[in-house]
């Protein structure tokens, strides 16, 4: 499903951002400097932040106006993703139903998605007794469960060391695919955008660029991108 | 990791010691006094009795009243954003600085017998309101304590990540299902200590006991103290009178001691959350009620002091200069003792922390102790051990003052002790190893990060003591007077346009005090 954003304005108390683009099915990285709105325009496609100007379709449908919930969006979040006093099994399936009351099905579903990521015998712990990357693992079990056309990450996996960092990633994609989901993935390090994303867009001096293959972007990049690499 | 233990610095461990040693001495005298002193239980009556029981019945009312009452409050300035918010964040926190004598001056021109609501139901034919006794007795311990509790758990509300408000409103929360999942989990770890907080609170309330309270049936143990020293003169009977209380208030500041009890003077009272499931007009309908309500409540007792006081101005009673020198000799005097006790003592335990983990948890208990040693109790200790030697009314002033800063004690240890603890932990290894030690270290890097809790803690100190009524009515003779004692004795005498004049000198003082402090230990602040 392609990501329209049409003279999109943004207007915060410190800044601002402007966005003119489209983006297309498949997977997208979003790179550039910190506090330059990268995480503020994923919030604005997710509707967690009001556009001053402008238009936000996802598909076929404008969707400026609508609430959270109704946007076909998962947006999994840097940190915070769980309920603390939630077990794993139950942080899983608010994906299926936001009061938990599942049927037999269900259950069997959000087990199935459990074994997906890696975590089949962990449902009865609190997010506390995980690890970082088993946290932001239960939170991708939930977003497999949603199935929305969009998948979105703000630096999920920021915090983890590059080894285990590369296998989130790769389960990422892999959900993707699975899914037929368009991704979209911020990130500050360019290693893993071109690792599983076609096209990048770069978030700098207040504008959202369009989206770039990510090879020939990261080869040749522009001023702004040059002065955040160190190239 | 074993961080190597540096030696603690001399001042720290001598000035820490002697702290200790006062605190210890200022506590534990007055206990062995009354315990020593006190009659066998067959001299109490059945209307002491009474009033054992009448002290516990009153706290858990007003506790639980406040607590339930704060919630719907709490939570609707969590969720709205409106103009005045923050103006009604700042009322929130005046009840706890003003002169419990001039609070319930206000509420008694709304509620009380010739009060605004009297006259209202009056007016429509119905009967005046008597609000003496329980009511009274909780409509006063609400007015203080609601506020109190609603910082409390707004505080709750606000530390909840922002992201999980987000996450909620993705998944399609119901309101019934966030308040399920997110809000309650937090208000089942803050109101137990706020409950028990404010229990405490209203156990040691004496002045809104003497002056809505009295008679058999609303008598507290602390008034029936007052009476047993001041009228019966039975030293035994108060003696065993306050060991009663010291036993009441041990066991609740034990029982919170287990259970977290929060910090009633965080910040992150200003932000708030955007939220997605609170956008219905029935909601935004209850939520603006309730703002409106306790706007209400709060506001007009205040407003009603102002209106009576500005126009008696003119009118002030002749002692009110000594009353005013005495008042800001005490408040000053026992502000600087209490932060000054609370500064050796951090210093102590934080010093301790690295090396004697254990011994340090005591220290701080020391220093915490003086809450469960309500005022009265230490009070009535030091009247007795007093009594054989000196007479105590002529040392009405110094030991009100003492008491009042052994009572500020734990505030101030609170404020200073996370200040002195983060500095250690963030700065002390650079410190250590740029060679700062004793004074330039404490003058370079140690008091630029207290003096902020360290004003906090002098101003708030101050004002309590300049609004105490409690210990000073114990050892008062006729005439010493303070701004408290005055308005006690004049609106006993129902000179009540007097009455509020002082009241206006008393809040005006108090809190030019603390925002002079605060003030000061903001000024030039880097953080």
């Amino acid at each position: 499903m392609d990501i329209k954003l049409e003279k999109l304005l943004i207007k915060q108390t410190d800044f601002s951002l402007r966005a003119d683009l489209t983006i297309k099915d498949g997977t997208t990285a979003i790179i550039g400097p910190s506090g330059g709105g990268k995480s503020t325009l994923l919030l604005a496609i997710a509707g967690f932040v009001a556009p001053s100007e402008g238009s936000i379709s996802i598909g076929d449908d404008v969707v400026t106006d609508t609430p959270p919930a109704q946007r076909p969006v998962t947006l999994l979040f840097q940190e915070n993703n769980l309920f603390p006093h939630l077990t794993v099994f139950q942080n899983t399936g608010l994906g299926v139903r936001p009061d938990l009351k599942l049927s037999k099905t269900q259950i069997d579903q959000v087990e199935d998605a459990l074994n997906k990521v890696g975590l089949a015998d962990m449902g009865s712990r609190h997010p506390s007794e995980l690890s970082g990357g088993q946290r932001q693992r239960v939170a991708l079990a939930r977003a497999l469960l949603r199935d929305r056309p969009v998948l979105m990450l703000d630096e999920p996996f920021a915090a983890l060391g590059p080894a285990l960092r590369h296998e989130m990633l790769d389960l990422v994609a892999r959900i993707r695919q699975e899914q037929d989901s368009t991704l979209l993935l911020v990130t500050h390090n360019p290693e893993d955008a071109l690792r599983i994303a076609e096209n990048t867009i770069l978030v700098a001096d207040g504008t959202a660029m369009t989206p770039q293959p990510t090879a020939a972007l990261l080869n040749n990049p522009p001023p702004a991108l040059a002065a955040y690499l160190g190239k | 990791m074993v961080i190597r233990p540096q030696s603690m610095n001399p001042v720290a461990r001598w000035s820490g010691l002697a702290a200790l040693l006062f605190v210890v001495l200022l506590v534990a005298g007055p206990l062995v006094a009354l315990w020593l002193r006190a009659s066998t239980p067959s001299i109490l009556t059945s209307s002491d009795w009474a009033a054992v029981r009448f002290t516990l019945f009153q706290a858990t009312l007003s506790a639980s009243l406040s607590v339930v009452l704060a919630i719907p409050v709490a939570r609707a300035l969590a969720r709205r954003s409106f103009h005045g918010r923050s103006i009604l964040v700042t009322l929130l926190g005046a009840p706890f600085l003003l002169p419990v004598i001039v609070a319930i001056f206000g509420l008694l021109a709304i509620w009380g017998r010739s009060g605004f609501v009297s006259q209202i139901l009056l007016s429509i034919g119905a009967e005046r309101l008597n609000i003496y006794g329980l009511s009274g007795v909780l409509l006063a311990h609400v007015f203080f304590n609601l506020p109190l509790v609603t910082r409390l758990i707004l505080q709750g509300w606000t530390r909840i990540p922002v992201e999980h408000f987000r996450l909620s409103a993705q998944l399609g929360m119901s309101p019934k299902d966030l308040f399920l999942r997110l809000e309650l989990p937090m208000l089942r770890s803050i109101l137990p200590g706020a409950f028990l907080l404010v229990f405490l609170l209203c156990v040691t309330s004496f002045a809104v006991a003497l002056t809505l309270g009295g008679g058999p049936k609303a008598t507290t143990v602390e008034l029936a103290i007052y009476q047993a020293l001041r009228f019966e003169f039975d030293l035994g009977k108060a003696a065993y009178l306050a060991l009663i209380q010291f036993v009441i208030c041990t066991i609740i500041a034990v029982w919170s001691l287990r259970i977290a009890v929060p910090v009633a003077f965080g910040g992150g009272l200003s932000g708030v959350v955007q939220r997605w499931d609170v956008s219905s007009k029935l909601l935004l309908w209850q939520d603006s009620a309730v703002l409106l309500a306790v706007a209400g409540f709060l506001g007009a007792p205040l407003i009603a002091v102002l209106g009576r006081g500005l126009p008696a101005l003119s009118n002030l009673p002749a002692s009110i200069w000594t009353a005013i020198l005495n008042s800001l000799t005490v408040a000053l005097f026992s502000a600087a003792l209490s932060v000054l006790l609370a500064l050796a003592l951090a210093g102590f335990i934080d010093g301790l922390k690295s090396r004697r983990p254990k011994v340090s948890f005591v220290v701080e208990g020391v220093g915490l102790l003086t809450l469960a040693a309500s005022p009265f109790v230490l009070g009535t200790g030091l009247f007795i051990i007093i009594h054989p030697i000196a007479d105590p009314f002529a040392l009405a002033l110094p030991i009100t003052a003492l008491v009042n800063a052994a009572i500020s004690l734990p505030l101030a240890l609170r404020a200073l002790l996370p200040a002195l603890q983060h500095n250690r932990l963030a700065y002390g290894q650079l410190s250590d190893s740029l060679d700062m030690q004793g004074w330039s270290r404490f003058r370079l890097t140690t008091w630029p990060t207290i003096r902020k809790p360290l004003g906090f803690s002098t101003g708030l100190a101050a004002a309590l003591s300049m609004g105490d009524l409690g210990v000073i009515t114990l050892f008062a003779p006729p005439d010493v007077e303070t701004l408290p004692l005055i308005m006690y004795r004049l609106m006993g005498a129902y000179r009540m346009d007097e009455a509020a004049s002082v009241a206006l000198i008393l809040v005006a003082l108090t809190l030019t005090l603390f925002w002079l402090f605060d003030r000061g230990g903001r000024l030039g602040h880097q953080t």
